[in-house]
């Protein structure tokens, strides 16, 4: 009965749970169950079987998994980080409380990169989590437990947040849907801030029609946080089944083109690519001459808003304060350098160095003007296409370890999805294929991307939920729960 | 690119205390992302706007009407050190 249960998805356990079929609170607690016997580490906190929820008819009892990120009022909440070992927020992130107040309960807090930075989940200071498809292998991240916990049955849907991918990369390497909405859909209240005009929060589904149902509980205007603004109109459950008229847009040195692609992830892109046509979509070669240039520009202006951002970690107001004799300085100095794990102080310092006296100019004056070019890229490709598509990972899964002693290389692997956080656009990835990795071994999943223009949300998911059915990938993680298909 | 004067430098501005280690390795790794980061240096960026912010938006207002705050007492709760209502912190000069 209950393994049955964990194969369902959002939407298709809601449509049993409102004809009286399935009762909503045996559906949370069979979660509950799956949960507490996680054996990828993807929890770092979990409500246990017996949460009752808020009674709300739109996700009526729902259970589901939130980013460590995400402020949740009297429960831990660590973004992954040491420096916050036992902070209980004394308020409720906008996003989590809109899902509440819809219906949705609580059924865990998601392991993460400490701080939302990392594309791996190895910079937990809790642990890594490992992957269900091979436990040997990364998840991704940096919303690597959200994605490792609905790719793994142990939990029907999560949230994350998306800084440079961190919400599309996991979602490829877990064989899941994740989309990052546009810039100001959703707000970032409670969100605890990674890169200030970058983040934005975003769903982690088994099937678009999921994405769908959780962008529109989640997106709207917010007086907390002054710039988001809502998608206008809301958001349509997706229905399309074919793409005629529509224009896709492939850009060559952008694609499975471009250098560093694995042969696996090139040839499920390629496949796609018909797929697309067979539904009736024109398919064309577009140009992103900056995009290229992404992560140079990310990897200056996200490391300098987290460096003023991590600031407040000071040992003061909340989390950590390391005992220190000295004066109030050395009591800064030892709380941030005792708190905070390797990355955390590797992008503080560049940050810090790409802001200080002397380099501005050269580095965070230089990457916003990248950003601009990178922004007019895209406006200029929308004129000519509908949706642009890439590959959303250059790799499949990697092993734990592959990365760790080359941040370079890790920094890599957000190559195709930074680009779109820059230009605050909306970009999806959904399940696109098996491919082998490189050194031999199971065929992992691959992740295909779709991007569309500020605020076309809809239009993105209907999209999105046609090549879905079409490309049909029903596909299972060997490492999900312990029941078997 | 980075040399060890700078690792400490830059350490300070951020109040972070690293080890020799962590010195050592900071400097190498630096180097390496900054001389990624190097290649925009050949684009022409002559005359392009800088980009702040991806959504336009000027003067989000609300009525300026008093409401609720968190009490004191649960914006305290978190705190290592609360004391007498405040946040009690090490001398600046101990």
């Amino acid at each position: 009965m209950s393994a049955e249960l964990l194969e369902l998805t959002a939407g298709q356990a809601l449509a049993r749970i409102e004809s009286g079929e399935l009762d909503s609170d045996a559906y949370f607690d069979a979660y509950a169950e799956a949960a507490e016997a996680d054996t990828l580490g993807a929890y770092l906190w979990r409500a246990g079987p017996g949460a009752r929820g808020s009674g709300g008819e739109r996700l009526r009892g729902l259970p589901i998994a939130v980013k460590d990120i995400f402020c949740t009022e009297g429960i831990d909440t660590t973004a992954g980080s040491r420096i916050l070992e036992g902070y209980r927020p004394p308020y409720t992130a906008t996003a989590v409380r809109r899902l509440a107040e819809s219906g949705a309960r609580l059924l865990g807090k998601t392991n993460m990169d400490e701080f939302a930075m990392g594309s791996s989940n190895e910079n937990s200071a809790y642990g890594p989590v490992r992957n269900p498809w091979d436990p040997s292998r990364v998840p991704g991240g940096s919303s690597g437990g959200s994605a490792a916990a609905v790719a793994g049955r142990l939990a029907p849907w999560a949230i994350g947040t998306d800084t440079g991918g961190s919400i599309r990369q996991p979602a490829a390497l877990c064989g899941i849907v994740g989309l990052k909405p546009t810039y100001g859909a959703i707000s970032r209240y409670g969100m605890i801030a990674f890169a200030s005009s970058l983040d934005q929060c975003g769903p982690l589904t088994r099937d678009v029609a999921d994405a769908a149902r959780l962008l529109g509980a989640m997106q709207g205007p917010d007086a907390c946080d002054s710039t988001c603004v809502g998608i206008d109109g809301g958001v349509q459950m997706p229905s399309r089944e074919d793409l005629q008229g529509l224009r896709v847009g492939v850009a060559r040195d952008f694609s499975h083109e471009a250098e560093g692609v694995e042969p696996g992830v090139a040839a499920a892109f390629e496949r796609n690519l018909e797929l697309i046509r067979g539904l009736g979509a024109e398919v064309g070669e577009c140009e992103l001459p900056h995009a290229e240039h992404g992560i140079s520009a990310y990897y200056v202006l996200a490391p300098a808003e987290a460096s003023a951002n991590l600031a407040r970690y000071d040992g003061v107001r909340y989390g950590l304060r390391a005992d220190a004799d000295g004066d109030l300085t050395s009591m800064y100095e030892r709380t941030r350098s005792d708190g905070f794990g390797a990355e955390v102080k590797r992008r503080i310092m560049l940050g810090t160095y790409a802001l200080s006296s002397g380099y501005y100019d050269a580095y965070y004056g230089r990457a916003q003007r990248v950003r601009t070019k990178i922004a007019g890229d895209f406006a200029t490709a929308f004129e000519s296409f509908d949706l642009i598509a890439t590959p959303t990972s250059p790799s499949v899964a990697f092993e734990l370890g592959a990365r760790t002693q080359d941040p370079l290389a890790m920094y890599l692997s957000d190559y195709f999805t930074v680009p779109m956080s820059l230009a605050g656009i909306p970009a999806i990835s959904i399940p696109a294929g098996l491919a082998p990795p490189p050194g031999g071994g199971p065929e992992l999943p691959v992740g295909l991307q779709l991007a569309s223009p500020a605020f076309t949300e809809s239009r993105l998911l209907d999209a999105a939920h046609a090549l879905e059915a079409a490309i049909a990938f029903d596909a299972r993680p060997p490492a999900a729960g312990e029941a078997g298909p | 690119m980075i040399d060890r004067e700078q690792v400490l430098h830059v350490a300070r501005l951020a109040r972070l205390e690293l080890s020799e280690d962590e010195v050592e390795r900071m400097a190498g790794e630096l180097s390496s992302i900054l001389e990624h980061v190097e290649r925009i240096s050949q684009l022409d960026l002559d005359g392009v706007e800088p980009t702040t912010h991806v959504v336009e938006l000027e003067n989000v207002l609300r009525p300026d009407e008093p409401r609720p705050s968190l009490p004191r007492e649960r914006a305290l709760e978190p705190a290592p050190d609360p004391a007498d209502g405040a946040f009690r912190v090490p001398s600046p000069q101990a």
